[in-house]
């Protein structure tokens, strides 16, 4: 049986929501069974590659990498699913949206305590003028809300997405927060 | 009082002359959505989320706020009602700040809730992120308008609960607000009792209890039905009424 191309990116946010995929725990194991991880924080793939089945995004598009490897994601995915609040709303990092970049900038490391870091360069990504929900950048095919979402929403929907089957989540398993 | 005969959902149903439609809909359990409706205060019909189809009639109407008539015939799930429905909660979390991860009401927000109960599981809008005061200058409670959806129990259940009449809604579209007296600080009105009942009946977390932190805030309703029974009824029972 060929294993389902199965992936997994991190774009503005806290990590949560990979952290409560990792609380599925002894599902890893029958999960390990059944797809081929190509593309993940939890894996050393530097580039994301072609053909991939399933892409669980997490986190909000904040800066230009989040754009370009939203981008990316939809290009070589079959199947993209914003998992989690801050992709599904933009959620906690698009709170900075009221203040302008600038303003936003100077606020926490010009007027902040300490030293501010010299420049920008091409070093650090460039911010986008407002935090975005996954799906006003990209097309998304599926939505698993919460922050972060619970393992039996994770386990509800992963199973879901290796079946090929649309994503239908009881109400209980699909409110926000 | 004359019974009236209509036609819910291809079902025929007999209700009294007078009855809202919403209340015929609540009795016989059809689950109709609501925000701004509270059993035991006056009725808005502001949040739209109640709209029915009646035959003969290319308008929706708000059931809360239609009575039953005889011959009525009312579609309450058609696929365009719910499809509004849905809208008008994307339009609601697309208006303010509603980050329910970091709210007060998280995880007992009636509209929370409602976006769930309807599948809307993302906002297709853009979100307007607008920039919003918090007013914590009373003692006890605070007032945050990132979360306010201007449902006005507040204001329905001070003027005719409470009697004070603390609250009002100023400007228009988007730009509405509750206002408290005059327009100034909470913590400076002379006419607040600081009895808390706006706080009780907020459905979201634009009024919640100073010291409430993510997730920690639970309202009850109760207190509206049995003040009502005993001003209206002169029964004064908490067991019939406790939950």
């Amino acid at each position: 049986m060929n294993k389902i191309k199965f992936a997994t990116a991190w774009l503005g946010g806290c990590s949560g929501c990979h952290m409560s995929f990792l609380d599925l725990d002894e599902k890893l194991l029958e999960l390990a069974n059944k797809i081929e991880l190509v593309y993940s924080p939890i894996a050393d793939v530097k580039e994301f590659p072609e053909g991939v089945d399933v892409t669980l995004v997490e986190g909000a598009v904040a800066n230009l990498d989040n754009l370009h490897l939203a981008q990316q994601i939809r290009a070589r995915s079959r199947r993209v699913v914003s998992f989690g609040d801050c992709a599904v709303t933009g959620n906690v990092p698009s709170l900075r949206n009221t203040l302008g970049v600038d303003d936003l900038l100077t606020a926490v490391y010009q007027e902040g305590p300490g030293r501010h870091p010299v420049g920008g360069g091409e070093i650090l990504p460039r911010l986008l003028p407002k935090v975005l929900p996954l799906h006003q950048v990209i097309q998304v095919d599926a939505f698993l809300p919460g922050c972060p979402p619970d393992t039996e929403r994770i386990w509800a929907a992963v199973s879901a997405l290796l079946a090929d089957e649309p994503l239908l989540l009881e109400p209980a398993r699909r409110t926000f927060g | 009082m004359t019974v009236v005969t209509l036609t819910i959902n291809d079902e025929l149903v007999s209700a009294q002359e007078g009855e809202t439609l919403l209340a015929v809909l609540r009795e016989r359990g059809v689950d109709i959505p609501t925000l701004c409706h509270l059993d035991g205060l006056s009725e808005r019909g502001g949040c739209r989320l109640c709209m029915v189809e009646l035959a003969g009639s290319q308008k929706l109407q708000a059931a809360c706020v239609t009575q039953v008539q005889e011959g009525m015939v009312v579609h309450t799930h058609s696929d365009r009602l719910v499809k509004y429905r849905k809208m008008i909660l994307e339009l609601l979390f697309s208006e303010r700040n509603h980050v329910c991860a970091v709210c007060v009401m998280n995880g007992n927000c009636e509209l929370q809730w409602e976006a769930a109960k309807l599948g809307m599981d993302h906002v297709r809008y853009e979100y307007l992120h607008p920039e919003l005061s918090l007013d914590a200058s009373h003692d006890r409670f605070a007032l945050d308008h990132n979360r306010c959806i201007l449902c006005s129990r507040c204001v329905r259940v001070c003027d005719e609960i409470e009697g004070a009449h603390v609250w009002d809604v100023m400007g228009r579209g988007t730009n509405s607000r509750v206002i408290i007296d005059l327009n100034q600080p909470w913590g400076s009105s002379q006419s607040c009792t600081a009895c808390g009942k706006c706080v009780q009946v907020c459905p979201t977390g634009a009024l919640f209890t100073k010291g409430s932190t993510v997730a920690e805030m639970e309202k009850q309703h109760n207190f509206l039905r049995w003040i009502l029974d005993g001003r209206e009824k002169k029964v004064w029972s908490y067991e019939k009424n406790g939950k």
